[in-house]
């Protein structure tokens, strides 16, 4: 039916594009998820075809709990990404305050030195930060990972945030400073919680490249103790037999937490990006 | 207690000056109200008493003691602010306490504190409610009474009614005066419009450009302007300002206020055509545009019948004819 607002062709169209595009999207994931649950067999001989009786099998699922280290391999991508993304959250929204609040010499240009690292990737230093690490025994630590991403993800948290605090009401803040709060009573109790959907988009855009990263991991903390699930997921890999049903399955347990925490955060998230948009 | 002295403050924001030296002193009890057009430098200059902003020179004293290093929790001030500023996750009631909290003041007292402001603003039925859960007249009154708990020895109100419709800001203007009545408290009052100052005041400051262009009671201020500026921006409608050499007279600018304008069909001082009327009931705004003067305002009370294109003659009454030389001043 068509009204003032929407006509049925245009309504048709917009969804079809759209439909696409999410089929377009979802296609490698659920193909990752409906393949690992089938057997070696199934995989290969009909690999776009959902698991029938015949071809479904457990045998990744078995094989990557059986290996036995694989809960320890999430365990240490859940305390480096849940931790630096800690970091980043923190100092981030404080370096964002102090820039968007504070009227001091220097302040657009601290900002920009901020803002660079958006624009150089940080794996440009790998060879630096190797250097660094092993000079400071960091080396096979979840310590040295989670310092990287922390200054990983600070640049565009810090410039996401900066432009969000300047949203917030001067009134209120200096409401605070006559009733005598502190700045740090007004950062963490009056103007943190109005920026929080910000911070959940900058949460979601920071955890992603951290969970999947397997750059610094395979450098940095490559040992047996401090293994992330996507380190320990090549572990399947092999140069001259690869098993698929482990590789399947370990993937898809590792899509499950960032899922999770995706849940948590993107109420928060849809407010975040179109808070600039709607009043 | 309750006084106010301001010597000689000037604020710069980098080459900007905003504040070209101030010199203000207010006494105990006086409702004051800083007034002028937007960029004057009036909220800044309440934002230095304040402590909010620190002035580049000049000294600030309240009760006789010099605050300009004082943090504002510390100046014995409240401020209420245009956009309300209440926290967002207090109930009323805690809005209202926190700032004697920080200061450490016991709860019976904060209680006690908090029933005489409620009950004073009719805010008891609000006070487990947090403030989305409040229309905005409301939320001013609770502004308001997070000032009144605190018992400054000043009050400072940045525009608290610019945010508000214009039914509730009738409203909220009569509980300001009623509060000050009652209070007997200091009040600093900073407003762009012209008739919150001229109802509320005890004391009007005119500012204009970072600087002090008068000072004085309200009717002083409608009836001896000491500038043009002060005379333009002080009445409603505007006055009407003409070019003195068209007029055959020595003053640079006459300035008649449009109440002080009379009209006529036949004769009079001005020759004009009517340009557009204003019907208000009360009162009736006509426009007309002189051989002499220009365009100017008439102000009639009651209603006149005007159809635009109609010639009339207006004439100024000439005992309340403002006469302004070259720098603006009234020539005497």
């Amino acid at each position: 039916m068509s009204t003032a607002t929407r006509s049925l062709p245009r309504t048709i169209g917009a969804h079809a594009i759209l439909l696409t595009y999410t089929a377009i999207a979802l296609f490698p994931v659920i193909l990752v998820i409906m393949n690992s649950f089938k057997s070696r067999a199934g995989i290969f001989g009909a690999p776009l075809t959902p698991p029938t009786p015949k071809t479904f099998d457990l045998i990744g699922y078995t094989t990557v709990i059986g290996q036995g280290d694989f809960i320890h391999y999430f365990q240490n991508s859940l305390v480096v990404t849940v931790a630096s993304l800690f970091f980043v959250l923190l100092f981030g929204a404080m370096a964002a305050f102090a820039l968007s609040e504070y009227r001091f010499r220097g302040n657009s240009l601290m900002g920009l030195y901020l803002a660079l690292g958006i624009m150089i990737p940080i794996r440009l230093g790998t060879v630096a930060i190797l250097q660094l690490m092993v000079a400071s025994g960091l080396v096979n630590t979840l310590t040295a990972l989670i310092l990287v991403y922390t200054a990983q993800g600070l640049p565009l948290a810090i410039f996401i945030l900066s432009e969000f605090m300047k949203q917030v009401s001067d009134d209120l803040k200096n409401a605070g400073r006559i009733d005598g709060l502190s700045e740090y009573t007004i950062f963490f109790r009056l103007v943190l919680p109005l920026v929080r959907p910000s911070m959940a988009t900058v949460a979601v855009f920071t955890m992603i490249p951290i969970w999947n990263d397997l750059w610094f991991p395979l450098i940095l903390a490559p040992s047996e103790e401090t293994k992330t699930v996507t380190l320990g997921a090549q572990l399947f890999l092999g140069q001259f037999v690869t098993n698929w049903n482990a590789i399947l399955a370990a993937l898809s347990l590792a899509i499950m937490p960032v899922l999770i925490l995706y849940v948590i955060f993107s109420r928060q998230l849809i407010r975040g990006i179109t808070s600039g948009a709607v009043k | 207690m309750g006084s106010l002295n301001i010597e000689n403050v000037k604020k710069a924001f980098g080459p900007v000056e905003v504040l070209k030296g101030i010199n203000l002193e207010v006494t105990d009890g006086e409702f004051v109200v800083f007034v002028g057009p937007s960029g004057c430098g009036k909220s800044t200059l309440l934002r230095v008493i304040a402590g909010l902003e620190d002035s580049t020179s000049g000294r600030v004293v309240i009760d006789g003691q010099d605050v300009s290093v004082t943090p504002p929790a510390k100046r014995g001030i409240a401020m209420v602010f245009q956009t309300y500023a209440l926290y967002p996750h207090l109930t009323v009631k805690n809005n209202m306490g926190l700032g004697l909290k920080q200061a450490g003041t016991p709860a019976a007292e904060i209680d006690r504190r908090i029933g005489i402001a409620s009950s004073m603003l009719s805010l008891e039925p609000y006070l487990e409610r947090r403030p989305a859960e409040l229309s905005g007249g409301q939320r001013q009154r609770v502004a308001i009474g997070r000032a009144v708990v605190r018992e400054p020895k000043l009050f400072l109100f940045d525009e608290p009614l610019s945010n508000l419709d214009a039914a509730l800001r009738v409203n909220t203007r009569l509980e300001i005066a009623q509060l000050h009545r009652r209070l007997k408290a200091t009040m600093i009052y900073v407003t762009h419009d012209q008739v919150e100052a001229m109802t509320l005041a005890d004391k009007i400051v005119v500012l204009n450009a970072g600087r002090i262009e008068q000072i004085g009671g309200p009717m002083e201020l409608y009836n001896s302007p000491a500038n043009e500026f002060v005379a333009g921006f002080i009445g409603s409608p505007k006055m009407n300002f003409v070019d003195g050499a068209r007029l055959g007279e020595t003053a640079k600018t006459i300035g008649v206020r449009p109440e002080h304008l009379t009209v006529d069909p036949k004769s009079g001082a001005w020759k004009g055509t009517v340009v557009h009327a204003e019907h208000l009931g009360a009162d009736t705004n006509l426009y007309l545009d002189c051989e002499k003067a220009g365009l100017i305002t008439v102000l009639i009370f009651g209603v006149y019948d005007a159809e635009p294109g109609a010639t009339l003659y207006a004439t100024p009454d000439p005992a309340k004819t403002y006469r302004f030389g070259a720098d603006g001043k009234v020539l005497k």
